[in-house]
Formats: structure tokens, C-alpha cells, sequence
């Protein structure tokens, strides 16, 4: 009897280690497609609803997008260096409360440490739970690779995301109120009070670009824009 | 065979249980141990914030007592105003200078948090500021202080100036200024602020002493600890 349930717990060991696929970390890969070939934002086109809801300027943007990278960055690391111990049939419960946990840790020190930018994005911050870019990365790489390289892919993932939130953020900014780094004193304190730069004087402000449309159709020329520069380049 | 099976599952979903309930309690404890780490300046900085917003009303020169432990809770039952306010009163040598209400108002577009002052002497505005709201911007976020000066038009204002016929946005008939496009925004700060002046009328004096009783009775109490 003791020699059955051994046997079975041996093959249910090799049940729960998933395979791991050799896959060599290509560092120079995880950069590219962070940033150009997979961007989260532009080609995977997740996490729009932070995305399109955030952009309205600059500041605001780039506040949201660093969140973002260090959330990817400690979650990825996280399911990267437990992925040994967690079981197929249970890794979505626990990328959630991986994510989760992460989430309203950064949530509290942003609270404690920039007091006047969660003010801003508090209510936003816990979205970034529901940010598929997250459980999808974590899902499609952390778990299937070493620590630094899904630490690294976090990273270069966030930081796609966040170029996409200050292009998007800039833009809209830009034609929606003729100004750039409005607000910026929000983030980095009192130094920052002069850097707005007024880019057209007396602009009257176009509230369309602002405005939850202004998000999508700047979007729409992004992802445009870089379908051309690709097509460019594949030439 | 199947029995094998069977127990096969059941230990799986054991250990499934385990170590999911094993992780949820590492979570647990980061969570647990960051919210200890900063909760103690999450709380200075609120107050902090509540202080420099009072502050744009009522400088710190014109009172000298702690601000933020005077902080009341003023139910909407109890006062017939739209939501429950909290309530701060800044005195001097423990007369009472101005009476501070942080209201919420959903009558906006969506829902705008104001502070407004009423000075205990003559119940004029000490002056009115929003804390939060989440009106269109361009349009209806002129009702902050930093879009624009519109706020700084309640300073001194009273229902003898103007009187209550005269609290309403110009298109109603009123005395205060809508911006050009969006009226409904103005209109509910006017009337948020003139709904508090209107139970301040009746009610400051008692409010006032009520804070202050309360204030006194805390003070003895830690004192007898």
C-alpha cells in the first residue's frame, strides 16, 4: 500500500512540473518586442481601458506607465521564480492574487510617497489589476522562462506600454490644449512648477482630443503609424 | 482501477488547495507588512492635504487650534443637506473663527467635493474651494482654482449679499457667472454652497458649540488617561 501511493505521487509530480521548453533567453528579442514588435499597446492591444482613460496629458500618462512597468517587472519576476511550485490547474488563481497583491502594494506606497499624483490616478492604479498586458505576459513568458529574462521582459513590456501612454498622452495634450508637461509639479514635486511649455500661445484648445474620443482617434493614428513605418521597413 | 483514480484526483486537488491557500497567505503578509510599513504617512499626508486646502481659505495666522482633530461628522438626517459633511472648525483662543464644510455634491456632471468656509462672526464666506470633482475638462474644470478665478467669487459673499433670490447662476436669474458651455457644473457649486449657507443660518452658533464640547470632552478624557 505505502508502495502505490508513492508511485502515484512520483506521477503526479511529473503531472504538476509543466515541461519547460528550453527556450535561450534572447535578450536583444525581449527588447524589440517589448518596444516595436509586440508592443502591448499597439500589437497586443491590451490594457486599452487604462490606455484610453489616463492619456489626457503627458504627466499623466507617463505616471500610469511607470506603475504599469513596475508591476510587470516585480510580477513577472514573482511567477518566473515560484513557476516550479505552482500547478498548471491553479496558475490563474494565483497570477490573480500575485497581481493582486502587487497592485495594492504599489498602490499604498504611491499613496504614501507621491501623495498628490494618486490623487490623480488613484482610481486608475487598481485598474491595473484588470490589465490583461499582466496576467498575459505572465501567462506567455514568466512562466515558461528563468528569473532575468522574465524580469527583463516585464520591464521592456512596460516600458512599451508606457512610450504608447506618453505618445498618446503628449498628443492629446498637444491638440487638446496646445501645451506639453502640464501638471508635471504633480509628479516630480515643486522643481517641476515652470516645466510647462506653452508650445502654441492663445491656443483656444480643441475638448474633442481630450475627451474620451480624442483617446481612441489618437490611438487609430498611433497603430497607423507604425504600420506604415513597418511597411517601410519590410521593403 | 477507478478507485485509484479517484484518490488520484482527491490528492491533487489537495495539494492544488494547499499551495494556493499557502501563496494567498505569502500575499497576505507583504500586503500586511507594506500597509504597516505606510500607513502611518499615508494618514500625515492626507492631512497634510486637507491642511494646505483649508489653509486656501482660511490662513493658518487666523486660528490657533489643531484643525484636523476637530473634524465632525455632520450627518445629511441631521442637517437636510444633500450628503453627510465633515466639518472642521478653526478657532482662536478657543472662540470659534470659521466653521470649514467638506461637502460632496452630485448635482455636476459627476461628483464634486467642495470646502466652504462660513465665518462664525457675521456667517459670510470665508471662501470656497473644490477638493475633487470629475467634470469635463476644458469646460466645467474652471470651477478650480488653478483653471481659473471663478471660486474666488464666493469670498464674502452671504444670503444678505446677495440675497437668497439672488443664489443662482445668471441663466437662472441669479447673481454668479456660468462659464460659456457649461452651466450645469456652476450651477451646482452655487447651489451646494448657498444649501450650506442656508442651514448655517439656523444652525452655525449650536454646530459650533456642539465641536466644541466634543473637542473638550476628548481633551479630558486623554487627560484622565
Amino acid at each position: 500500500m505505502p508502495e502505490t501511493t508513492e508511485t502515484a505521487e512520483t506521477a503526479l509530480d511529473h503531472i504538476a512540473i509543466v515541461e519547460e521548453p528550453k527556450i535561450s533567453a534572447d535578450y536583444k528579442k525581449i527588447m524589440l518586442d517589448g518596444l516595436w514588435n509586440n508592443n502591448p499597446g499597439l500589437i497586443q492591444l491590451l490594457g486599452l481601458c487604462p490606455l484610453l482613460a489616463v492619456t489626457g496629458n503627458l504627466i499623466n500618462g507617463l505616471g500610469l506607465g511607470l506603475a504599469t512597468l513596475v508591476t510587470l517587472t516585480i510580477s513577472n519576476s514573482a511567477i518566473s521564480a515560484t513557476r516550479r511550485w505552482v500547478r498548471k490547474e491553479i496558475r490563474i488563481p494565483f497570477y490573480v492574487l500575485v497581481i493582486a497583491s502587487i497592485v495594492t502594494m504599489i498602490e499604498m506606497l504611491m499613496h504614501a510617497i507621491t501623495p498628490e499624483l494618486y490623487g490623480v490616478l488613484g482610481i486608475f492604479v487598481p485598474l491595473i489589476v484588470t490589465n490583461c498586458v499582466i496576467i498575459g505576459r505572465a501567462e506567455a513568458f514568466a512562466s515558461k522562462h528563468e528569473l532575468m529574462p522574465a524580469a527583463f521582459d516585464g520591464f521592456m513590456m512596460g516600458l512599451g506600454f508606457t512610450l504608447v501612454l506618453v505618445t498618446l498622452g503628449a498628443m492629446r495634450e498637444l491638440v487638446g490644449n496646445g501645451s506639453l508637461f502640464a501638471d508635471a509639479s504633480v509628479m516630480f514635486g515643486d522643481i517641476a512648477k515652470n516645466w510647462t511649455i506653452q508650445v502654441f500661445d492663445h491656443y483656444q484648445g480643441l475638448l474633442l482630443a481630450i475627451l474620451p474620443p480624442g483617446a481612441f482617434i489618437g490611438m487609430g493614428f498611433l497603430i497607423a503609424i507604425k504600420n506604415v513605418i513597418d511597411k517601410k521597413i519590410g521593403k | 482501477m477507478s478507485g485509484d483514480n479517484k484518490r488520484k484526483i482527491l490528492e491533487a486537488m489537495q495539494k492544488s488547495a494547499l499551495s494556493l491557500a499557502f501563496f494567498a497567505f505569502v500575499s497576505a503578509i507583504f500586503v500586511v507588512g507594506t500597509h504597516n510599513l505606510v500607513q502611518h504617512r499615508i494618514a500625515t499626508n492626507d492631512k497634510m492635504l486637507l491642511l494646505k486646502n483649508i489653509n486656501q481659505i482660511i490662513p493658518a495666522t487666523r486660528y490657533d487650534n489643531n484643525l484636523v482633530e476637530t473634524q465632525f461628522l455632520l450627518k445629511a438626517q441631521q442637517s437636510g443637506l444633500e450628503n453627510d459633511a465633515l466639518v472642521f472648525l478653526a478657532s482662536k483662543q478657543g472662540k470659534p473663527v470659521t466653521t470649514i464644510f467638506e461637502i460632496t455634491t452630485l448635482r455636476g456632471y459627476g461628483v464634486i467635493t467642495l470646502l466652504i468656509g462660513i465665518n462664525a462672526k457675521d456667517q459670510t464666506l470665508a471662501g470656497v474651494r473644490v477638493v475633487r470633482h470629475t467634470e469635463t475638462p476644458g469646460l466645467g474644470d474652471k470651477i478650480e482654482i488653478k483653471k481659473s478665478d471663478w471660486i474666488l467669487g464666493f469670498d464674502g459673499k452671504s444670503l444678505q449679499n446677495p440675497s437668497p433670490s439672488g443664489w443662482f447662476v445668471k441663466k437662472d436669474g441669479g447673481v454668479f457667472d456660468q462659464f460659456t458651455g457649461a452651466t450645469i457644473t456652476p450651477r451646482a457649486v452655487v447651489n451646494t454652497v448657498k444649501s450650506v449657507l442656508l442651514y448655517a443660518k439656523d444652525h452655525l452658533h449650536e454646530l459650533n458649540q456642539q465641536i466644541l464640547e466634543q473637542l473638550s470632552e476628548h481633551s479630558s478624557k486623554e487627560r484622565t488617561r
